[in-house]
């Protein structure tokens, strides 16, 4: 299966182009690395391929379709901050149920403990709530995963332990990885090749 | 008279810049250890009062008997994951607490005790905080007008002027708002405020992340600078990376304490000259060494176990782990919390 962006060009209101005639292909089970410096278009980039935003030109592909607009996405997205990405007003449980119900090896292959599934957001720490974000988000129905620095506000420990399991689902369910980051040594790390993501000079 | 005239004024006035020499607020210092600590922290706890159910209240402890100190001229940065108490320490050390807190043990600024009054009194002039972002800048204010409220004698416009060529801030940037400026600036900005102030001791909360590495070597940059001119800086992060670059000492948090505190030559290679096991996990587990995590979490202040705070998670555990939480001792240039550590 094939995720393609092709010949994507975005911007915000009438500002200058974020990304101009960018392309990007990415295969099942291949992990991708994006890096570049701040404001190039990183993030933009991974919304785009995952949906949240239209790009004003070009498209994105899955599969020979557009992405579909109902239903589960089979293009998951994981921010950053993940206090941000869960509603505070539901308990941990619903969250986690929101897409599919993950069955009980991943959630003790990412450390999810029993009782946290009935505590609210704000009684769990960043690192607690980013590993409901990744349960959330390895569906079985998920076919490409784009990790928008997601682990970059944790301590190492938890990166890593974060990153074993989503690895080794991705490479269990056939998932692709597109990993957004400021962090050499991770993507070096993780990443089958890199896309380096220059600012490019249209006015 | 209009609000801009003045503005106007001070624009002409700009037109030539000067790339100003600035001599040195202290000459480098060279022995640290000779020299009295800019600050001691010993045996400090912090607990918060809550109320559990009705009228019920609970004591909450998040610090637990943390020792550090920090001599002039370097530079300790402060490393753990989130909750580990990286940011209480550094508002107790300010003052600035919420009024629930209670803090025991013994703070010395400059070997004499930092009570809540000095607090007062040194806060914002010899002790500054560098914030984690640029919500902490006045969003109404020019950010030059801000960087020269920060100045204590002299002439602020000269003083605000000198810093921003020194940290190559072009002089166009002191007549504009927060919103209009990049992270990178943002930080340089904030850095400078505190440089202006002529602060003995700076305390930067979690100042890298989100900037791209140019930044970040640059914000760096600032911070040893700081140091070599005889200011103490206190480094909080929670990225060892960042703390590798620049500081002399790592003190690693762990639950609410230090576990250790190491020269940052210890921190290479597979990790065998630190000293705790928290800290060779730690080190570990980063991507550029073995990406190997451990088991379990760091445990929450309501339910820490007895003895040893990390030994719930230890591979070297043994049953005297779990009787009491061990005493600090120097070891080998350092300090940790362990009983098995040589």
């Amino acid at each position: 299966m094939l995720l393609k962006g092709e010949n994507i060009g975005f911007r915000y209101g009438k500002g200058p182009w974020v990304l101009k005639e960018r392309d990007i292909t990415v295969e099942s089970g291949e992990i991708v690395g994006i890096m570049g410096p701040s404001g190039c278009g990183k993030t933009t980039l991974g919304r785009i391929l995952a949906g949240y935003e239209k790009p004003h030109e070009g498209r994105v592909i899955l599969n020979e379709a557009p992405l579909p607009k109902k239903g589960y996405n089979p293009v998951q997205l994981v921010f950053q901050h993940p206090e941000k990405a869960v509603n505070g007003r539901w308990h941990m449980k619903d969250t986690l149920n929101e897409g599919w119900e993950p069955n009980d090896e991943v959630l003790e292959a990412l450390g999810i403990e029993k009782a946290w599934l009935k505590r609210w957001p704000n009684e769990l720490s960043g690192g607690e709530l980013q590993r409901f974000c990744v349960a959330r988000a390895l569906g079985l129905q998920t076919r490409f995963l784009v990790a928008d620095e997601m682990t970059t506000m944790l301590d190492a420990i938890t990166q890593a332990q974060i990153w074993h399991v989503v690895l080794d689902v991705a490479k269990k369910q056939d998932i692709g990885i597109i990993v957004v980051s400021h962090e050499k040594h991770l993507i070096n790390r993780l990443c089958d090749r890199v896309i380096d993501l220059s600012p490019v000079k249209v006015s | 008279m209009s609000l801009a005239a003045p503005l106007k004024k001070e624009k002409k006035k700009l037109i030539k810049p000067k790339q100003i020499e600035v001599q040195k607020i202290m000459k480098p210092v060279k022995d640290i250890k000779k020299l009295q600590a800019t600050i001691e922290v010993q045996d400090l706890s912090v607990s918060f009062i809550q109320y559990t159910k009705g009228l019920q209240q609970k004591d909450l402890k998040v610090i637990s008997s943390l020792n550090i100190d920090i001599h002039p001229g370097e530079i300790l940065a402060v490393v753990g994951s989130s909750g580990s108490g990286k940011s209480l320490l550094a508002h107790a050390i300010l003052g600035i607490l919420p009024s629930n807190a209670t803090v025991t043990g013994k703070i010395t600024y400059k070997g004499e005790p930092l009570t809540s009054k000095r607090q007062e009194k040194l806060r914002g002039k010899e002790i500054a905080l560098v914030p984690q972002s640029v919500n902490y800048l006045d969003p109404l204010m020019r950010v030059g007008k801000q960087v020269r409220t920060a100045v204590k004698d002299g002439d602020p416009i000269k003083a605000q002027r000198e810093v921003f060529s020194r940290y190559y801030l072009k002089p166009e940037v002191e007549n504009l708002f927060p919103f209009q400026l990049s992270g990178g600036m943002a930080r340089r900005v904030l850095v400078s405020t505190a440089v202006v102030s002529g602060a003995q001791l700076i305390i930067a909360d979690e100042p890298t992340p989100g900037l791209d590495t140019a930044s970040v070597k640059e914000a760096l940059k600032c911070f040893r600078e700081l140091a070599d001119h005889g200011a103490a800086v206190m480094l909080i992060s929670h990225d060892i990376e960042t703390a590798l670059k620049i500081a002399d000492r790592i003190a690693v948090f762990y639950a609410g304490t230090t576990v250790e505190v190491a020269p940052v030559e210890d921190f290479k290679g597979k990790g065998e000259g630190l000293r705790h096991p928290y800290s060779k996990a730690l080190w570990g587990a980063l991507p550029q060494n073995d990406f190997m995590p451990i088991a379990g979490f760091q445990p929450l202040p309501s339910a820490l176990p007895p003895g040893c705070l990390f030994e719930p998670r230890c591979s070297m555990v043994t049953p005297d782990c779990s009787k009491a939480q061990p005493e600090a001792r120097t070891l080998r240039n350092g300090m940790v919390r362990c009983i098995h550590a040589t």
